[in-house]
């Protein structure tokens, strides 16, 4: 069985980390990360960016909305994701369109990543 | 991390937020800080025993507010009231959804307000930075005089100067509107820019509380972009500050001599920052609302993509630089220009373009490093070397003025060299 594990923070307790602090954290992370790996148990990891580089695609109108900043409704709740590697995001967005057209309804939050491992090639 | 940093770093998030509502309520900057203290005071008291409350800011304003009212009671009737320490150090997690929801509607205005209190047009830029570093971030007036160089004392009557003219400004209690509200973000957005220039312009030997004000004016402007999510010129400013600051490891050598631009060793640039400047000036391109924050951000998103010095676009930076020129005109966006133009088209055109300055730049470093680069490159030595003498005069750190003794240096050694982009301020 494969289980992801979302991460939640107060933005602005870990956006008020000093560099120092931040590689500390970055640094006990990447000791548990390697074990994880060694024993053939970790899939991609990803650190995204604050929510202040959040696009959102809203998807529940024809055409689909974009709108600055993350997700910020409580009715619906994350069911999935996706990590694409796009240009720009202008082209994110139309991969995001793309998606829309064939699932509407909700929404798609875009968040640029900041810091990624695929756990399957350091395995 | 320990109990107490984290207590502290939690207190130091919610500041803005918890300040910013109780300046709205108590309409009084001293009030709202005092009550603010004894939030924080019981706070430390209060949440090892207990656990952190859900929204610490929502348990610091209601607290705050509580006991602010109690000393106001207090002074007015000269009576001694029973301690409640107990009762309002027990806010209950139910009462402070309560508060948040009043607040909410008002969080935007309250945040804004507090940060233009420090935008006073009658206030000195120093000034605005003491302000904005004291009440928006919570700085103790020892780090702040730390951070300028001067005494505690000092920055103390400077502070309490510069509160005592806003107090004035009763105005800016109120709501504003939609057109004060564009004008108040504009002037914050000039206050977070001084804030992190005074960090960035820092020579390396300065205080390390210097250059975390750097740091704090990329939080300012990340708290500004939260509130207003959708203004390209937040996201450009957000997104400059973030990719200057970015070089910053690269900026000084071993001794503490400023390296420049081109000659940076760009794998020591902080590359989460750079990733995160490009989102946001990809996200603000969208709205194609340029301004000046989003075009000087876009000149320093091209740098960040040069893998090499020699790979920079300087075309496509010469463009962006006319833009601004236009939107914003002024002989130092022109010199910055010109220094693009010689890289792209040559030295002689980027004098040709700067010669007519000379009027207005005259007594400005970089405009005299920079003739002098240009003349060098053409072969000009003995112009060059005048150009280069005047520059070391007006030179306003050891650091400008070693500098230019290299390329001196370089002068008589014979050897021309590209100095145009060390010299050319801000575009380095």
């Amino acid at each position: 069985m494969q289980y992801a594990i979302l991460c939640y923070h107060d933005e602005k307790v870990v956006c008020a980390w000093s560099k120092e602090e931040d590689e500390a954290v970055m640094a006990k992370l990447a000791v548990v990360h390697e074990r994880l790996a060694r024993d053939g148990k970790l899939g991609p990891v990803a650190r995204l960016l604050p929510t202040t580089a959040a696009t959102t695609l809203r998807k529940d109108r024809e055409p689909p909305l974009v709108l600055d900043g993350p997700f910020a409704e409580t009715k619906e709740q994350l069911l999935g994701f996706y990590i694409v590697e796009a240009a720009s995001l202008e082209e994110v967005l139309e991969i995001s369109r793309e998606l829309a057209a064939a699932n509407p309804g909700g929404a798609y939050e875009i968040r640029p990543v900041g810091y990624f491992i695929d756990g399957s090639k350091t395995g | 991390m320990s109990n107490g940093a984290w207590i502290s770093t939690v207190l130091t998030s919610a500041r803005p937020k918890a300040v910013a509502a109780l300046v709205r309520y108590f309409r009084d900057l001293d009030v709202a800080e005092e009550a603010f203290q004894e939030a924080c005071l019981r706070a430390l008291g209060a949440w090892p025993r207990n656990g952190p409350p859900r929204d610490p800011a929502a348990w610091l304003i209601m607290v705050a507010r509580n006991s602010g009212i109690d000393h106001a009671r207090r002074a007015r009737r000269h009576v001694p009231l029973p301690d409640d320490d107990v009762a309002v150090s027990d806010v209950s997690d139910q009462e402070a959804p309560a508060v948040e929801r009043i607040d909410a509607a008002d969080y935007r205005d309250d945040i804004l307000r507090l940060m233009f209190i420090c935008c006073h047009p009658d206030l000195p830029a120093t000034q605005q930075i003491a302000l904005a570093l004291r009440i928006v971030s919570g700085l103790s007036v020892s780090q702040i005089a730390r951070a300028f160089l001067v005494s505690e004392a000092a920055m103390e009557q400077r502070i309490t100067r510069a509160k005592a003219r806003v107090a004035k400004a009763a105005q800016t209690f109120e709501t504003p509107s939609a057109v004060e509200r564009s004008e108040r973000l504009a002037a914050v957005a000039a206050m977070i820019y001084l804030v992190f220039n005074e960090g960035y312009s820092a020579p390396h030997t300065d205080s390390a509380e210097r250059g975390s004000l750097a740091d704090e004016a990329i939080r300012l402007a990340r708290l500004l972009l939260q509130i207003f999510p959708a203004e390209p010129e937040v996201m450009g400013l957000t997104a400059l500050l973030l990719l200057q600051h970015a070089r910053a490891p690269a900026r000084f050598d071993a001794n503490g001599e400023a390296v420049p631009l081109a000659d940076q060793d760009r794998r020591l640039w902080r590359r989460p920052l750079i990733t995160e400047g490009l989102a946001l000036v990809d996200k603000a391109m969208r709205h194609r609302r340029p301004g000046p924050y989003q075009i000087q951000a876009a000149i320093a998103a091209l740098h960040a993509q040069a893998v090499t010095a020699e790979s920079t676009d300087w075309q496509q930076i010469e463009l962006l630089y006319g833009a601004l020129e236009r939107m914003s005109p002024s002989p130092v966006v022109t010199l910055n220009r010109a220094v693009a133009v010689s890289k792209a088209r040559g030295p002689e055109a980027g004098l040709a373009m700067i010669e007519p300055l000379g009027e207005a730049l005259q007594s400005y470093f970089y405009f005299h490093g920079a003739r002098g680069s240009f003349l060098s490159e053409i072969g000009r030595v003995a112009e060059a070397r005048q150009a280069f003498d005047r520059a070391i005069a007006l030179a306003r750190s050891p650091a400008e003025a070693a500098h230019i003794r290299r390329e001196l240096d370089r002068l008589a050694k014979g050897s021309s060299h590209d100095a145009a982009t060390s010299t050319g301020k801000k575009t380095g």
